[in-house]
């Protein structure tokens, strides 16, 4: 969080210096007076009894208007950056909506119609309204050096904006605890000019690609027979689930199931062999796939590019 | 002047099984002093329970992507972790300690309602028994202490959260009678003489406490019976796929929960307020200060419970009142530390394991005081609440606060309650480890919270510093753990062959220690008058003239 890459995450880190500064003074002076009382006044062999002190008027005074004093101007830097990182949304149409699931993120890019899951691009230089929402539990958004977390709530519409200012790879995690997964919940956010950022859409805007050679085109019956598209949606097929992630370009991540994998042909067969020994706890059940199968489904599952 | 007032024999004969009888004897007991110290017993049981919990978490986190638990079963740790901590742990000591020192140190030879007393101390203790018969369902509750919902609904939790909610309850029937029994007691058992102004600050403390418990409970047991009705009979409060509100858990839940922060820290600011004094040998600097920042914080605990939600989406005008409200609560709170500060200045300082306790809470306190104030910045909470940073601040203000208070407090009446002094070598061995430990697992915790650790997570990936800082937070853990088993074995030790203690091992002020050590049956035939807040040192003070 002390290193800020978005207007938001600078904002608040600018507060965040002023206030360790403050309470570095405080606790300097309360380490301090400690310090010395405990070398001064070490009861030594023939102390007498020490002169009674039961108040002092003027020293209460002063103890409490100072403390007042700082929390007061902590107060006013309090609503000013507040105004500054969150203002009101009342109105306004999100640039790209998140849905938190147990345990993965959701992406939707209304304007463009585009899905996707986990890995999460944006532009940057622009200041983007993010509306979040959640499908079952309460998680929390929070990508540290792009600024403040916000709550997704079941029930609620919760939103943040973000501007960010350089083009990167950013890390982040679910921090409100959701369940079993929680600790996995990792989001990826990939900023980008853009230029790159809309090459970037267009492409995940397109219908999945359909497998011209075996055994991607046997992988291809297999998804459908097996019911995957309970679950999973593959644009432009009849699969459309929207309880696991979208795997319309699946090949065209880094990572799976939340960064857990990179995104290698052996990984999606580990995990497609036993869910539960690669990520504990997931809802993806096992389908106790043959070799065969699993080899067919990866295929078909890394051409969509 | 010179008025002894005798202690009449109480004028109805209370229920007891005889003198010699072992453990029926303790069971049926409603002497205050029995049952103070079981409720101490329970509070060690319990804290041995909560810090293997603690033990296993910090080991899974030694290293990065470590399988050693499993996360259903390191969810249960951390969740039984927090809840026995807080409600069998910290909330029972201290009415532990008032409930054997309250009527000592106002002269009075029972508390109002001996047998409602037994009855509160039975129905916490079974409580927590009750909570963790939930090991051998489908498994300890996995909602985290503060169990939100609809986490903490039958579609995504174990049966435990049943046992949660009525482990809980009892506890809380146990914390509401005795909160009675103190109010009660204080207000109307006090020897002649000892008006308010009086009262020791712990008596005044535990006071304040009870009040606050009268006034949030509710508020929690509320919500638990909501949930159970959810749970079982399929109500809709929280479920929020039928219409239910998730955040109105966070609310009734944290209208209880913040102000239950103060009611484990009162108590300590009570006990820190008997040993400053005594050990500096002056009186206490600000008496009627602290007595009205301690109501201060009182009524206004009830006030700032919503920062807690401050990452919800509540809004800025809302964010707004409770970052002011909760800034302020910090002024009152804070400014106790200069009063114990100042009543160290210009004393005569004899540095016992009591005193070694409260002197170091006073900079474990500040650091967990000022992270605190961190928290009511609202956009420095939306970028650290929820992280390890949160972590390191509660547990500087609830061990460097609370259980240092109840360490304090317990090497502070142990020659009391049981006539022996504990091993010095031992207990200065305690507290050094102790203090070692919990600064090295915590200190670097607020460093890991500001790279992005977030709470709760069984395992983490192996990014920079991740593994280090964890490490060295599992090591300081292991000091601690040690630590703890030396004061077991000091208590035992001292049980069995201690040096015996005499009645006022500490030339102390209070009127408890002018009773024996151990007291008897009746605490006293007669006690000194009451001249101010510190009767027995006054005694002192007239017999050393005469």
């Amino acid at each position: 969080m002390m290193d800020p890459h978005s207007e938001q995450a600078a904002s608040i880190a600018r507060l965040t210096n002023y206030f360790f500064i403050a309470a570095a003074f405080i606790f300097l002076l309360v380490t301090t007076l400690t310090i010395v009382f405990i070398i001064k006044y070490r009861a030594k062999p023939g102390d007498k009894m020490p002169k009674p002190i039961y108040n002092n008027r003027r020293l209460e005074f002063f103890i409490v208007g100072v403390p007042l004093a700082m929390v007061s101007f902590f107060f006013y830097l309090t609503i000013k950056t507040m105004r500054e990182v969150l203002p009101s949304a009342e109105g306004k149409d999100p640039d790209v909506v998140i849905i938190g699931h147990q345990w993965w993120w959701e992406a939707f890019y209304p304007a463009a119609g585009v899905h996707t899951a986990n890995e999460i691009h944006l532009p940057v230089g622009k200041k983007l309204l993010i509306r979040l929402l959640s499908a079952d539990v309460i998680h929390d958004w929070w990508v540290p050096q792009l600024g403040n977390k916000m709550d997704v709530v079941p029930g609620r519409q919760n939103h943040l904006w973000l501007t960010i200012r350089n083009p990167g790879y950013y890390e982040g995690v679910c921090s409100e605890f959701c369940g079993r997964q929680h600790a996995n919940m990792h989001i990826r956010v990939y900023a980008q000019e853009e230029a790159d950022f809309q090459t970037w859409l267009a492409q995940n805007g397109e219908k999945a690609k359909q497998p011209d050679k075996e055994p991607a085109q046997q992988g291809a019956l297999i998804f459908q027979e097996k019911t995957c598209g309970s679950c999973h949606r593959i644009e432009g097929t009849a699969a459309a689930g929207t309880t696991g992630p979208d795997l319309s370009h699946l090949a065209s991540r880094h990572t799976l199931l939340t960064g857990v994998l990179d995104n290698t042909p052996e990984n999606l067969n580990r995990f497609l062999k036993d869910p539960q020994k690669v990520k504990p706890g997931v809802n993806m059940p096992n389908f106790w796939l043959d070799d065969s199968t699993r080899a067919a489904l990866v295929a078909y599952l890394k051409q969509l590019k | 002047m010179d008025q002894w007032i005798n202690i009449p024999e109480p004028t109805e004969a209370l229920p007891e099984a005889g003198t010699e009888r072992g453990l029926l004897e303790w069971i049926s007991s409603v002497d205050h002093k029995q049952i103070g110290i079981m409720y101490l017993l329970m509070t060690l049981l319990f804290f041995v329970f909560g810090g293997i919990l603690a033990l296993f978490m910090r080991t899974q986190l030694a290293v990065a992507n470590n399988h050693l638990l499993s996360p259903e079963i390191y969810n249960q740790f951390f969740t039984m972790h927090g809840t026995t901590m807080i409600f069998f742990v910290a909330m029972p000591a201290f009415f532990g300690f008032a409930v054997y020192a309250i009527p000592l140190m106002i002269g009075a030879n029972e508390m109002a309602y001996p047998r409602m007393n037994a009855f509160s101390f039975w129905i916490t203790f079974f409580g927590g028994i009750l909570l963790y018969f939930s090991f051998f369902t489908d498994g300890a509750p996995d909602a985290g202490w503060f169990n939100y919902a609809p986490l903490n609904e039958s579609p995504y939790s174990t049966n435990g959260i049943n046992y949660y909610c009525l482990g809980l309850l009892l506890a809380g029937m146990g914390s509401i009678s005795t909160s009675i029994n103190i109010i009660v007691t204080v207000l109307t058992r006090r020897i002649k003489g000892m008006g308010m102004k009086q009262m020791p600050l712990f008596v005044w403390m535990m006071l304040i406490t009870s009040f606050l418990v009268l006034a949030a409970l509710p508020s929690l047991n509320a919500a638990l019976s909501m949930l159970l009705l959810d749970r079982i009979l399929h109500a809709h409060f929280f479920t929020t796929s039928s219409g239910g509100s998730a955040l109105l858990w966070q609310h009734l839940f944290w209208l209880f929960g913040h102000p239950e922060v103060y009611i484990v820290i009162l108590p300590a600011f009570g006990i820190y307020s008997e040993v400053f004094p005594v050990f500096s040998r002056k009186p206490m600097f600000g008496y009627g200060f602290l007595v009205a920042s301690g109501i201060a914080i009182a009524l206004l605990a009830f006030g700032v419970w919503a920062h807690h939600m401050f990452t919800s989406g509540m809004g800025n005008v809302v964010n707004a009142f409770f970052s002011a409200s909760s800034l302020l609560i910090g002024v009152p709170t804070g400014v106790k530390i200069f009063n114990w500060l100042g009543t160290m200045y210009g004393g005569s300082l004899r540095f016992t394991v009591p005193m070694l306790f409260a002197v170091a809470f006073l900079l474990e306190f500040t650091i967990g005081g000022l992270t605190g104030i961190s928290f009511a910045i609202v956009p420095i909470d939306w970028q650290l609440t929820d992280t390890y940073y949160v972590v390191a601040h509660l547990h500087y203000v609830l061990i460097g606060g609370s259980v240092f208070g109840i360490f304090s407090g317990l090497f502070y009446w142990f020659p009391k309650i049981t006539g022996r002094m504990l091993d010095e070598r031992l207990s200065k061995a305690f507290f050094w480890l102790f203090v070692i430990g919990f600064n090295m697992t915590f200190l670097i915790q607020h460093a890991l919270g500001m790279i992005g650790m977030p709470r709760r997570v069984y395992t983490y990936p192996d990014l920079p510093h991740y593994t280090l800082f964890n490490f060295i937070s599992t090591i300081g853990t292991y000091i601690m753990g040690f630590a703890s088993l030396l004061l077991v074995i000091n208590i035992f030790k001292t049980l069995r062959n201690g040096k015996p203690a005499g009645p006022d091992p500490w030339d102390a002020y209070t009127l408890e220690w002018y009773a024996s050590s151990p007291p008897q049956l009746k605490n006293f035939e007669k006690v000194p008058p009451i001249t101010s807040e510190r009767p027995l040192f006054d005694l002192k003070q007239r017999e050393a003239k005469e």
